[in-house]
């Protein structure tokens, strides 16, 4: 913080809280953005202990290590984990760090909100994993919830009701606090479309959070009360219907893949141009095939029930919605490519897991397009070809996209550069692996294995294998990340005052590193503004 | 951060830290945990009450900090334009918990209803378990849960509680353009008007709940019926409830001599609420008492 800006500063508001206070009582965006990320990475070890478990256990066919029911409980509770506590907490706390910097705020538009956003979520964490503990154990029908298997749990059954509502609090106070910050803090100047992509990206996936987080919210409150109070939404015999809560629990859930993953464009819409030493291609189209993407999102969701029962009509309907999302992310496919071709690049880790996300996201749109033909579903629906597609598109996808982000900004955030070698091995370990985690549970689901089963026929052994041991090696290979991430922050190389990536553009880098305490204390200026322009 | 004093068009403020947002989490936690607590059988029914205990005592506090803070004129244009925006977005998350809770209304009476009767696409169904059962609405469902005769809701009160929240829309309009032309007087009858007329809407409903567990073998566990009746007109009350209590206190700080004609974001705020609360009325009359 320099002195000038001092002077301008509320004597109240400048100086920086120490200890506990200035966690527990923060309103700084980067100490709960931190917060916030060092949250999501426990969740991501405890949710990565739990795969460790799952590909254990079918490491071979028979019953190893655990009877089924602690399988399903695994199985349940790593998606919740890895889902609602690793990755988007992992986005909200980049949202935290990067937007105000990027968008010439001085901190969120509700800092107080902010703290609380963030300090319901240790809690919902707790109330969750204490699941484990109580008579029954964790929930085991998988975290869809379905009823009525959902409902035939024990003790756990309304921990996870309760800490969903927590965790959905959390997510909507968020959200809020995301929209209002780019609506009512960009720097004078900076209209909708000089945005850099990732304010953008969070912007609709804001939108998104607000509106269907209180339709998970109405979905579990239903299964609350069918089960304590006697309602009969999902029973038959009442005039309900269990297929109503498919389709309000996937009214939100196809939304919820993309806030899983359109935060994950914006950082791979700031990744590559920067190491391709070119603005990004196509900046309009990308922000057009960002909104009509959420738009998608919205009418799509029977493509997750097709083989439940659905009129044939409606079956059409959701597939040709489904495959039109095909369009807009095909627009930002080739908008990435285009943009590093006839580029000068260079292949720092950022750019690495950037390259990556794109090679194997696509494999990971490629087998949704075959999941969402109705008759080809029939025969995936339910293998481990619908497990292989969706970790292709969160694992390599919306993961490697945070970890790129946190190799891309770290620098600017702790002022210091990582041990760029060790970065590369851990890239490298975790894109090959990665491949030989879930690669082969394609073959295994076409050859018809189905998923969330704790044994298996003998003839899926050797594929399985293949998995698991890719599995234990992109597991071990991850906890080189909090490694890295804690040497750069206590011994790393300093930065000084250049740019640790010369191609890199942004009002984030118009700042010092790391980035005063208060990032803009006042609003840039028209210069600074297009001496940072992204585009 | 500058300052709102020296800035009050639209210079950046950052609030210092507060205590309140982790007494919000703990609260929220505490009222979660009593439920579930209470839900499972492991603690009596004393265990829910902490946690709206703990609720009241920090809307109390942190609303109070907040107003403080805002009559030392601490927060200037650009606090007041985040402030509604969020509360514009809190009403937009708001109904779309409601709207799960039509679309299940919906879902019963265009889908799972006629399924079970023997039309459409699921129609095995009812070949195969209740070959007798006709589609019907109100229906508690072939299984006949909660009892082989109800009555459905009478219109009566229904029609009532609608004039009364339609009015009362209309007195909060009088309020709010009363205190935009610095009508003191007329702002504080019609704001009481106004909440007085949203417990009485409260009362009515609890006495139509009353009537119908007592005498019409209406109940939340009749059926479907039984179910999205009571869930969409009880998420409903109870938001009349909240937002009544908004109204009132927010005539107390009219009392106080808060607001001006130019700036008052908690009465507007509360009034938007009112009015969503208004609007998700006209559909429940439509949908549940009506149609």
């Amino acid at each position: 913080m320099t002195e000038s800006h001092e002077t301008a500063v509320h004597a109240e508001h400048d100086h920086k809280p120490h200890g506990w206070r200035r966690w527990v009582f923060a309103t700084n965006h980067k100490d709960i953005g931190t917060m916030y990320l060092i949250f999501s990475g426990v969740m991501f070890f405890l949710g990565g202990a739990a795969a460790m478990g799952i590909r254990a256990q079918l490491f071979k066919s028979g019953l190893e290590l655990f009877d089924p029911a602690e399988f399903n409980q695994l199985l349940t509770m790593h998606a919740l984990m890895m889902i609602f506590g690793a990755v988007m907490p992992a986005w909200v706390g980049l949202a935290n760090w990067m937007i105000p910097l990027q968008i010439g705020a001085p901190d969120m538009a509700l800092p107080r909100l902010n703290n609380l956003s963030f300090w319901i979520l240790p809690f919902a964490g707790a109330l969750l994993m204490s699941a484990f503990l109580v008579p029954g154990g964790a929930p085991a029908g998988g975290w869809t919830m379905y009823p009525p298997l959902m409902e035939q749990f024990g003790a756990s059954f309304p921990m996870v009701i309760f800490a969903i509502h927590l965790l959905g609090i959390s997510s909507i106070l968020g959200a809020i606090n995301v929209i209002v910050t780019i609506m009512n803090l960009r720097a004078p100047g900076m209209s909708l479309l000089r945005m850099p992509l990732f304010v953008w990206t969070w912007l609709i996936t804001a939108f998104l959070l607000i509106a269907v987080m209180p339709v998970l919210a109405g979905a579990v409150t239903m299964l609350l009360t069918d089960h304590f109070f006697g309602t009969s939404f999902f029973n038959a015999a009442g005039g309900g219907d269990p297929v109503l809560f498919l389709h309000v629990f996937w009214f939100f859930g196809h939304p919820e893949v993309y806030i899983l993953i359109l935060p994950a464009f914006g950082v791979i819409s700031e990744i590559i141009p920067t190491f391709s030493r070119k603005p990004l291609f196509g900046y309009e189209a990308m922000v057009y095939a960002t909104a009509s993407i959420a738009f998608l999102s919205f009418i799509v969701w029977g493509h997750h029930m097709f083989t439940v029962g659905m009129p044939v009509s409606a079956q059409l309907f959701f597939m040709l919605s489904t495959m039109l999302i095909a369009v807009p992310t095909g627009v930002k496919v080739f908008n990435w490519t285009a943009t590093m071709w006839r580029g000068s690049l260079s292949f720092e880790p950022p750019m690495l897991f950037a390259v990556a996300f794109l090679f194997l996201f696509t494999i990971g749109g490629f087998s949704g397009l075959m999941l969402a033909l109705v008759p080809s579903d029939y025969q995936y629906h339910g293998t481990y070809f619908v497990v292989a597609h969706f970790h292709y598109v969160l694992v390599p996808g919306a993961v490697f996209a945070i970890m790129g982000a946190v190799y891309y900004w770290l620098p600017k955030w702790s002022g210091r550069m990582y041990d760029m070698r060790l970065a590369k091995w851990h890239f490298w370990l975790s894109a090959i692996f990665v491949n030989v985690l879930f690669f082969p549970q394609h073959f295994l689901g076409l050859a018809g294995m189905p998923r969330r089963i704790a044994d298996y026929a003998p003839q899926f052994t050797d594929w399985n294998m293949v998995s698991s041991i890719g599995g234990f090696v992109f597991g071990a290979a991850q906890l080189l990340f909090p490694y890295i991430v804690w040497r750069c922050v206590r011994s790393g190389k300093p930065v000084g005052a250049n740019k640790p990536w010369e191609g890199a553009r942004g009002l984030e880098w118009e700042l010092p590193s790391p980035a005063p305490y208060h990032s803009w204390q006042e609003p840039p200026s028209e210069a600074v503004l297009a001496h940072g322009a992204e585009h | 951060m500058t300052d709102a004093h020296a800035n009050a068009e639209g210079g950046y403020y950052v609030p210092h830290g507060s205590p309140w947002p982790i007494i919000a989490a703990v609260a929220l936690f505490s009222l979660m945990l009593g439920a579930v607590l209470f839900l499972d059988g492991a603690a009596p029914a004393w265990a829910l009450l902490p946690g709206p205990l703990l609720l009241a005592f920090l809307f109390v506090g942190w609303f109070s900090t907040v107003v403080g803070e805002n009559q030392k004129g601490i927060y200037n244009l650009r606090v007041d334009r985040s402030f509604r925006m969020a509360m514009m977005w809190f009403i937009f998350s708001e109904v779309m918990f409601f709207a799960a809770f039509f679309g299940a209304l919906f879902y019963a009476r265009m889908f799972s209803v006629p399924w079970l009767g023997g039309q459409g696409v699921k129609a095995i169904t009812n070949f195969l378990l209740w070959p007798h059962y006709e589609a019907t609405w109100p229906t508690n469902g072939p299984g006949h849960v909660g009892g082989a005769h109800f009555d459905s809701a009478p219109m009566g009160i229904a029609a009532l509680n609608t004039l009364i929240l339609l009015t009362s829309g209309l007195t909060v309009t009088i309020a709010h353009h009363a205190l935009r032309s610095g009508h003191r007087g007329r702002l504080k009858l019609f704001l009481a008007l106004t909440f007085l007329l949203g417990f009485t809407f409260v009362a009515l409903q609890a006495h139509e709940y009353g009537e119908a567990y007592m005498h019409m073998n209406l109940k939340l566990t009749t059926g479907i019926y039984g179910t999205t009746f009571f869930m969409l007109t009880g998420f409903h009350g109870l938001h009349v409830t909240i937002g009544a209590i908004m109204l009132l206190v927010i005539w107390f700080r009219v009392l106080r001599g808060h607001f001006t004609p130019e700036r008052h974001f908690a009465f507007e705020a509360v009034s938007w609420y009112w009015h969503f609360v208004d609007v998700v009325w006209l559909c429940l009359f439509i949908f549940v008492y009506w149609l």
